[in-house]
């Protein structure tokens, strides 16, 4: 039985990767746009689902992340003249160094209260954006920000752009996958479950929580790096704190904790608006009330829903296994 | 023999109570050294001072003659310190073989190793060890939530030994484990000792339990130590009989 899931989970996966290439192919610019924006979105929301999602730290910061990547690639790449991927360096740098700072509260207060400490950071990251007009042009933002050449391709159009940001998704999939399955996310994971009893184990919890903000935050300015060339035109606007907000909802509404939560709930947040659009004025209200009823049958989001069915499943094979069992020592001599 | 643990007259005081009142007392290194008396007279928090998740008001704790109060639970883990919990402490979401190698990760290489390095720390083929040595082994792969609350009890007193430790505190290992299992984790307990030349102090309210395994009892009253000795003689001393013991408890 296992052996067939672990087939089955395997030609699903590349079955994905597949229609992820080949599909958007004939897709017009607007719906390469989306899926583009669909990319970058799960590398932050990826990036939140660490800090939250495995190693229980509440965060309202993670679009203020995205922001700073943005603002540093484009400053770096319309003024500057610099190359996206030295942008993409000063990017996880600076937001590492930020996220572990921000990160210290966190060994202090929690839950709540921590959550109201990086919604203060959002916001003044927001005042930054918008008042400091010698770096960031304030309200009128930056325009003209150039698209990468990638290995001596030009990603001028939105197909390569695309393949770009699919890799780039590919290749942050592939580290947070070595991340959690190794040592420090097994520690993460005690660090959200029961941070006394890892404390006494030898777990430096407060070394792996300010980590789990720092590494959190790094992804998500990643994503900004990549949203600045993909939008072109970046102002302060879009990294208030709604965009916090709709990460953090990316990753409940997709599954906290489980790892392919953040694609599920980017895919829900910024797709599924498009496709309600034809209700028109009503697509926002019934976009809220499915995620309303989503969070009411299911609080751990859409994989847990999943979690619960096979672990049903399994419960139900293992009892039947000890009822077998059973009845062959009632019925042995 | 050389004291592994030497307590010199600690205190802990919350406010106006005085948990724990000057206590002092060695442990020598291969001793099991029962801990006992009511609730509420401080042995958990005395444990709590020893182990730094609480920091005493006044004394000294040494680990192998250093000075080590004052020191966080996970730095005093890794120079051989491990616990156990009064109430349940394993992680449910984590299989049985994930917690015992969470158990001991910290205990292998640096921080740099432990992200580059293999995902078990090294650590399945010790965790398999140790799961056969408590017998959960058709358990390994079970999430250590679904498990029972005795299996619960046996896998949080083998997550205390995977980092190899020299002395080990035990808050109640066998409070509401069954009969059966409770002979298990005695023989198991013995055995490491007797095996590893691991030192043990055990807070217990079952007295077979204490009296059969511990080589010597401590015994406390509020805040205070009342007496200590081997099993027989604090049995029969009447100070602890009259706090502790009561007239008509156990056979003698």
């Amino acid at each position: 039985m296992t052996a067939t899931g672990k087939y089955l989970r395997i030609a699903l996966g590349i079955a994905v990767i597949a229609a992820l290439i080949i599909v958007p192919m004939n897709f017009n610019r607007y719906g390469l746009y989306i899926l583009s924006q669909w990319a970058v979105m799960t590398i932050a929301a990826m990036g939140l689902n660490l800090t939250l999602g495995y190693a229980g730290q509440v965060s309202l910061a993670q679009g203020a992340f995205v922001g700073i990547g943005a603002y540093a690639a484009a400053i770096m790449t319309t003024q500057g003249g610099m190359p996206l991927i030295a942008a993409l360096g000063v990017a996880i740098v600076l937001c590492f160094a930020i996220g572990w700072i921000l990160g210290y509260p966190a060994l202090r207060v929690q839950h709540h209260y921590l959550a109201f400490v990086t919604l203060a950071f959002s916001t003044l990251a927001f005042l930054v954006f918008r008042n400091e007009d010698w770096l960031t042009k304030g309200i009128y933002g930056i325009s003209n920000i150039p698209r990468p050449n990638v290995m001596g391709f030009a990603t001028n159009r939105p197909l390569p752009f695309y393949y770009f940001c699919l890799g780039s998704l590919a290749l942050v999939s592939l580290a947070m996958w070595w991340l959690i399955r190794s040592p420090w996310g097994r520690a993460f994971v005690a660090l959200r479950e029961n941070p006394v009893r890892a404390l006494s184990l030898g777990i430096d919890t407060r070394r792996y929580t300010l980590m789990a903000f720092a590494i959190g935050s790094a992804l998500g300015g990643v994503a900004g790096t990549l949203y600045a060339p993909l939008t072109q035109y970046i102002d302060p606007v879009p990294f208030n704190l709604s965009l916090s907000l709709d990460l953090l909802m990316m990753v409940i509404v997709g599954g906290s904790g489980f790892f392919f939560g953040p694609f599920l709930g980017a895919m829900i947040a910024v797709l599924l608006p498009e496709w309600l659009r034809f209700t028109q004025g009503y697509y926002l209200m019934l976009y809220a009330v499915a995620v309303m009823l989503l969070l009411i049958y299911s609080p751990t989001g859409i994989l847990g829903i999943l979690d619960r069915y096979l672990a049903e499943r399994r419960t139900k094979a293992a009892s039947a296994l000890r009822a077998v069992a059973k009845s062959r020592l009632e019925t042995a001599p | 023999m050389t004291a592994v643990l030497e307590v010199t007259n600690v205190k802990k005081s919350f406010g106006g109570i005085k948990a724990v009142d000057g206590v002092s007392f060695d442990v020598q290194e291969g001793e099991i050294l029962g801990l006992i008396g009511p609730n509420g007279c401080g042995k958990s928090t005395l444990f709590n001072c020893i182990l730094g998740q609480l920091t005493p008001t006044d004394g000294e704790v040494k680990v192998d003659g250093k000075i080590v109060t004052g020191l966080r639970p996970s730095e005093l883990n890794r120079l051989g310190v491990s616990r156990t919990f009064q109430l349940l402490q394993v992680f449910p979401k984590l299989s049985v073989r994930e917690n015992l190698i969470l158990a001991g990760q910290e205990h292998q290489g640096n921080m740099m190793s432990r992200l580059f390095g293999p995902s078990d720390a090294g650590l399945s083929a010790a965790a398999d060890q140790m799961i056969g040595f408590f017998k959960l082994d058709h358990l390994a792969t079970e999430a250590a939530g679904g498990l029972s609350y005795g299996q619960q009890k046996l896998l949080d007193a083998a997550m205390a030994f995977m980092g190899g430790p020299r002395l080990v505190l035990l808050d109640e290992p066998a409070g509401g484990v069954n009969l059966t299992m409770l002979g298990d984790l005695k023989e198991r307990l013995a055995a490491i000792n007797r095996e590893k030349r691991a030192t043990f102090v055990v807070i217990e309210h079952n007295m077979e339990f204490v009296m059969s395994l511990c080589t010597r009892v401590m015994v406390m009253a509020e805040g205070k130590l009342l007496a200590m000795g081997t099993p027989a003689e604090v049995r029969a001393n009447p100070a602890v009989i009259e706090a502790y013991l009561g007239h008509c408890g156990i056979d003698p």
